[in-house]
């Protein structure tokens, strides 16, 4: 048994040490807000938060990730800051088919939570590993400014909040 | 293309006409498209139990006041899923906060209007369903407000529908719709449906914002990927990986040892591994030893491919269009300009990969999938499971992406053919190698474009001829134009707009061994690329400015001349551009849109093309959602800028060279660029919007790289190896 913490909670997995964080969200905790989309760390459409860095969970092996703390998708809204970035998702309509919004979303926290005003270069540096083929990508950039004209100047004193 | 060169062809031919619908059923009875609408299927009206008023296919009215959209239509991104229910709630006069959607079941006959085949592609959504969506919401009002008049014992004339009531303003008494749900079942359908004239519109025309919004932020959207049953299995494949093989001889002993693994299936042309999850699955696909059958095409490659290509160009085709005597003018002037092209294969790559679950139980079969087609779907899977169609339900889902790749059923076979042999239901998830490489792509064309000029330069006689695989003729053969011309292949050249006295416009069709499909854009995304480079290049040799000569020959077009002086206008055009970087227009009329664009593009010396801005005008008529409008504009923009910079499927083998997204790459953020958006305001019949800005922005990076480098591209995508081959026109 592999013991997890997701989104706050421990959960418990009786699965090879090797299947990828992806697979064990998906197909056995049933929490398909975590998309798969290249199965090699290329899109980006599987990200979560492992201590609140974004991570590819597609290549990421369980054994890899006990004793942290993982945030998806389903559990990034508990925090103001994720709150405020699907809000500003939904103002700035960036969402198409929306199968790749989990993993930009959960990659632009991560940005916003260690960059409160990032630059455009800022921005294209954490999100490029993020592809989306409806080409949301000019309303995500409105989206991030939008969240971090809310936020404060300074970065927040504890890191990966 | 124009919507009539797909409706027409459907009435003339007799097998091919719209089913006659079964059930009850009235006419629309607005000028326009004469397109009938039916009840809800009988199968969804015996699901609902609760009270219910059913005025036909696309609404349902609840006792509970609960109002639920049915619709015709799939959600892939486009935004159909907020434009419906505008059209519908227009007239229905009900908050569209509170409507619930649901996808349509699979029922050609009566949600495939008007084709009688139920599909959402080539950007026909609002051009076919902008009055038979109203219709449906304001007969189901008239019906509501007949109620209450009687109720009230007044006429019906002296009440109105608004926001879910019916009211009668002059003794001030209001009844909600669920309140008269029971007497408007009573009461006939309205033979004469008016609409509301476009000055009365309260929704369409504004921008409202998506309604499948909320759950693509927080991950509860459900896409078929998504499918989760008790006792599934999950299944992993791997596909002959030469075109038209097949399954050998397989080894699973190693497969069948590994944890998890509970299944090994064969079919035809693939291997499926069923494990307790994908990971698992697709352990047990890597430990796998097939031998394959290649069959014929083990030896054959992209080169192959451009040589039947361009040697079908020598056959005689099907001519599309033919102005004047075009061949005859360029025979006699001696010094015609001819230059050739190919466009290459491509693949989808949506998203969401392809997947499919299904379920085979006591003789029916249960299918989880995102399909633009679900009522092929559903008869494919039948045939394959050898099943009445009526013994297959299809659960819809939103969908990770379509760009046509979903117009298919390969893979809704696939999982059945598996399923089949299966017992409880399986999902069938294929890598993203499956994905890339079993695409069914664009296929690849050849082009020669012939002209001869006047003595100030503008084209006398032009010819385009152009030769690759027809869709049409293998998806929907009763489209074909006449019986023999696929309008689709042809879409971009023969309605060119040009006022060219003598013009040609040819097709050969040339299949080759590689299936291919419907790709965002399909016909303009070659052929308006051609002619637009082609024409640029005529206005270089007469030392004319691009949009100047351009407009020209477009005296008779004033929508095609206002999107390009425009799109002119917004960008700056006339200005001077710093040195590596060059500025390029090109405009798209099809899918009854027209589309102008101006890029602004830097090369380096290494040949590296970086697009810095785009500036985009659109004029579809009139406009339902003025920001789904802007985000397909966007979307189309990035779609076709990767095709553009890195878009090429290569055959060595028999096999794709391509697999994932480091050898097929996608345009990302830090590539995307700055896109501006105006949209024309217009009282004209609505376009297709999902497209055309896919289709422009070829021909416009095409342009913008002549302008910055002097060098003229023939073929795509624009890499640094071929910028360093082209020469300097």
């Amino acid at each position: 048994m592999i013991k997890l913490n997701i989104n706050g909670k421990v959960m418990q997995f009786d699965l090879a040490p090797d299947v990828p964080l992806l697979w064990a969200l998906r197909d056995v905790a049933h929490m398909t807000g975590t998309k798969f989309g290249c199965g090699m760390a290329l899109c980006g459409a599987c990200t979560v938060h492992v201590n609140g860095e974004a991570t590819r969970s597609c290549v990421l092996p369980i054994s890899a990730v006990v004793g942290k703390k993982i945030t998806t998708i389903e559990g990034v809204g508990a925090t103001p800051l994720g709150r405020a970035t699907q809000q500003a998702w939904l103002d700035a309509e960036v969402a198409q088919c929306g199968y790749c919004q989990s993993g930009q979303i959960m990659s632009a926290v991560s940005l916003l939570s260690k960059n409160h005003h990032p630059s455009d270069a800022d921005i294209d540096n954490a999100m490029s590993g993020n592809v989306c083929r409806c080409g949301s990508y000019p309303r995500i950039r409105v989206a991030i400014k939008q969240v971090a004209m809310t936020l404060p100047a300074k970065k927040p004193a504890r890191k990966g909040a | 293309m124009a919507i009539r060169h797909f409706i027409a062809p459907f009435q003339a031919s007799g097998d091919a006409a719209p089913a006659s619908p079964s059930r009850r059923q009235f006419m629309g009875a607005s000028a326009g498209l004469m397109v009938g609408f039916w009840l809800l299927p009988e199968d969804l009206l015996a699901a609902d139990a609760s009270p219910a008023y059913h005025p036909n296919a696309f609404v349902v009215i609840g006792a509970d006041n609960r109002i639920t959209l049915i619709i015709p239509k799939v959600e892939m991104g486009q935004g159909i899923y907020t434009a419906i229910p505008m059209l519908i709630a227009e007239e229905l006069e009900v908050d569209l906060a509170k409507v619930v959607l649901e996808h349509a079941p699979p029922d050609a006959k009566v949600y495939g209007i008007p084709f009688g085949d139920q599909f959402t592609g080539g950007s026909t959504s609002i051009r076919t369903l902008w009055e038979p969506m109203r219709q449906s919401g304001a007969a189901a009002r008239m019906v509501l407000v007949q109620a209450a008049a009687q109720r009230w014992g007044v006429p019906a004339e002296s009440c109105h529908a608004e926001q879910g009531t019916v009211v009668h303003a002059a003794s001030g008494r209001k009844l909600s719709y669920g309140e008269l749900v029971e007497d408007a079942a009573k009461l006939p359908l309205p033979t004469k449906i008016p609409l509301k004239p476009a000055s009365e519109f309260k929704l369409i025309g504004k921008p409202v914002k998506r309604l499948d919004a909320k759950g693509k932020v927080d991950g509860t959207a459900r896409y078929g990927m998504d499918t989760i049953l008790p006792g599934m299995l999950y299944a992993s494949v791997v596909s002959c990986p030469v075109f038209g093989g097949k399954v050998k001889s397989v080894d699973d002993s190693k497969a069948r040892a590994l944890r998890g693994v509970k299944q090994v299936v064969k079919i035809d042309n693939a291997v499926a591994v069923l494990a307790e999850n994908t990971w698992y699955a697709r352990q047990g696909v890597a430990a796998l030893e097939i031998a394959w059958d290649e069959g014929p095409n083990a030896h054959f490659s992209t080169a192959d491919m451009r040589k039947l290509m361009v040697a079908a160009l020598d056959k005689p085709g099907v001519v599309a269009r033919n102005d004047g005597d075009a061949l005859g003018q360029i025979a006699k002037d001696g010094k015609a300009v001819q230059r050739h092209y190919v466009n290459p294969m491509l693949a989808h790559a949506t998203m969401e990969g392809m997947n499919c679950t299904v379920h085979v139980k006591d003789g029916t079969a249960e299918i989880w999938t995102g399909t633009q087609v679900p009522a092929r779907a559903q008869a494919a899977a039948a045939k394959v499971l050898g099943l009445p169609q009526d013994k297959v339900t299809i659960h819809g889902h939103l969908l990770g992406g379509g760009f046509g790749r979903r117009l298919e059923v390969d893979y809704v076979e696939q999982a059945a053919a598996i399923a089949k042999q299966v017992q409880g239901p399986v999902k069938v998830v294929w890598t993203r190698e499956e994905d890339i490489r079993h695409d069914i792509f664009r296929g690849y064309y050849a082009h020669t474009v012939t002209a001869t000029v006047d003595d100030k330069g503008y084209p006398v006689a032009l010819s385009h001829k152009y030769s690759g695989p027809s869709i049409i003729a293998r998806w929907a053969p009763g489209f074909l134009k006449d019986g023999v011309l696929d309008t689709d292949a042809a879409d971009g050249s023969m309605n060119c707009l040009y006022g060219i006295p003598h013009f040609r416009s040819e097709y050969v069709r040339e299949e080759g061994p590689v299936m291919t499909g419907f790709w965002r854009g399909v016909g303009p995304t070659r052929n308006v690329l051609v002619l637009e480079t082609f024409i640029d290049e005529l206005a270089a040799r007469a030392h004319k400015d691009p949009l100047e000569y351009r407009l020209a020959m477009l005296d008779k077009q004033p929508r095609a001349q206002h999107v390009l002086r425009r799109a002119a206008q917004l960008a700056g055009w006339g200005a001077a551009m710093p040195a590596g970087t060059g500025r390029g227009i090109a405009l798209m009329p099809a899918w009854d849109t027209f589309v102008a664009q101006v890029v602004d593009l830097k090369v380096s010396a290494e040949g590296e093309v970086t697009v810095q801005r785009v500036v985009c005008v659109v004029d579809c008529g009139m406009v339902v959602n003025p920001n789904t409008v802007a985000a397909q504009m966007e979307s189309g923009i990035i779609y076709g800028l990767t095709a553009v910079r890195y878009g090429n499927i290569t055959l060595k083998d028999g096999r794709v060279e391509q697999s994932n997204f480091h050898d097929y790459p996608m345009l990302r953020m830090n590539e995307s660029p700055k896109i501006e958006v105006e949209i024309v305001k217009s009282s004209e019949y609505p376009g297709g919007i999902g497209e055309p800005a896919t289709a422009a922005i070829g021909p416009a990076v095409v342009n913008a790289i002549y302008a910055a480098t002097g060098k003229r591209l023939y073929e795509l995508p624009a890499t640094p190896e071929l910028l360093k081959e082209a020469k300097v026109a």
